[in-house]
């Protein structure tokens, strides 16, 4: 697979009237993971959604090489129908051909019949993490991807993240929890505090 | 290819009436009892309905256009769709195309059925009823991208969009009113022929209008 790179050069985030972190540099090279980390507020969200592009920073510039993939704390996925159905939909937009690792890995199989808006905290983030596993992108950005877990299916996404950083890809974790992946590199936001 | 279509299926069964996601016959039941009520307010002269018939299905029509305008694009970006979309590349702009797409064809073929209970209520005659649907098939069109485009602009406000969203498309569909319904009293080409084009004008530009809309919201 081809190597592939995100890098952020002096980078600033401003919400309102306030910029939450200014100067944030860094660099991740195939095959590096990164946790980041800070209290509630300090802009870890913010970050990820800059890093994504779907935010223009303050200042500063997010270079990458290679496809980004995204779990957050919104769902998208169709609430009314079954979590196979709605999973469905991104493997087509995936093109996607094969699920069921996904689906084992995570966990969900016996859930597939049941719509998404009976899904408990934990369940659903299961349902975000097997689409990115499906959608076969090699730079992850995972924001909280903990959050509601129990600690089997904690140790089992760490040890994805471990797998996909062996197989030559990039993972940005920002979370407050402790994210055990051999090797992870540390990015503790209040340093970078305006 | 493959992803307009798995999108337009998506759409198509969240908008269509009667499908799974609960969207109701409401715009096209709301239709007819615009045409079942008309007589009973305005009385049995048949000369009157007559004249007046083709006009208020407009009017009806429009309505009916408005209703499902709150709940075209707000849920997929409260519930992320978007950014998952932004990140796999699909643009805004395909999106809205789509969704204008899916949005007339959940309104637009079944008020033209509608139609004919609905001439037949009003008393309308067969030349009549004639230039209405063609100039609903003209117009319907320009409808559904003025609903797409403010649909994408008020996306963004937490309370009261709908509302907002009816008041906005009033004056916006006066244009479409004004020579799709008058085409009925000159009975001329001419009026058709604007409404087509006003229709294809606006139909050309909503992907990009909503699309920058929807971009413009994500930023706040």
């Amino acid at each position: 697979m081809e190597p592939c790179r995100l890098a952020a050069s002096d980078l600033a985030c401003r919400r309102g009237d306030r910029v939450l972190f200014s100067g944030l540099a860094f660099a991740l090279e195939t095959g590096e993971a990164c946790h980041v980390t800070g209290p509630n507020g300090i802009g870890k969200s913010s970050l990820i959604r800059i890093l994504s592009g779907l935010m223009r920073p303050f200042a500063g510039e997010v270079t990458h090489t290679g496809s980004m993939g995204l779990v957050d704390e919104r769902l998208a996925l169709d609430e009314h129908l079954p979590l196979g159905k709605a999973l469905g939909f991104w493997e087509r937009i995936d093109r996607c051909s094969d699920a069921s690792g996904a689906i084992a890995a995570m966990q969900i199989a016996h859930l597939l019949d049941v719509p998404v808006r009976y899904l408990s905290t934990g369940q659903r983030k299961r349902a975000a993490i097997a689409r990115l596993l499906n959608s076969g992108r090699r730079i992850w950005l995972l924001d909280e991807p903990l959050n509601g877990l129990d600690t089997q299916a904690k140790g089992a996404v760490e040890a994805l993240v471990a797998q996909h950083c062996g197989g030559g890809g990039i993972a940005l974790v920002a979370s407050h929890q402790d994210f055990a992946v051999p090797d992870i590199r540390k990015l503790h936001l209040p340093d970078f505090i305006a | 290819m493959s992803v307009v279509m798995t999108l337009l299926k998506r759409d198509l069964a969240a908008l269509m009436p009667g499908s799974s996601r609960g969207n109701s016959l409401l715009p096209l039941l709301f239709f007819l009892a615009v045409a079942m009520l008309f007589p009973f307010a305005v009385g049995p002269d048949a000369e009157l309905l007559g004249a007046t018939g083709g006009g208020m299905i407009w009017v009806a029509a429009l309505l009916a256009a408005i209703l499902p305008l709150d709940r075209l694009l707000a849920p997929d970006l409260e519930s992320g769709f978007f950014d998952q979309w932004a990140l796999r590349g699909v643009t805004e702009e395909v999106i809205v195309a789509v969704r204008l797409l899916a949005h007339w064809l959940s309104f637009g073929p079944f008020i033209l059925l509608a139609s004919f209970p609905a001439s037949a209520l009003l008393g309308i005659d067969g030349a009549t009823l004639h230039t209405v649907l063609l100039g609903l098939l003209a117009g319907t069109p320009g409808l559904a991208a003025i609903g797409i485009i403010i649909s994408a602009v008020t996306v963004g406000l937490r309370s009261g969009g709908a509302a907002l969203s009816g008041l906005l498309m009033i004056p916006l569909a006066v244009p479409l009113l004004i020579f799709g319904a008058g085409a009925l009293s000159t009975g001329g080409e001419g009026g058709l022929a604007l409404t087509g084009a006003i229709s294809l004008v606006l139909v050309a530009i909503a992907p990009f209008a909503g699309g920058a809309a929807i971009r413009a919201t994500r930023e706040g």
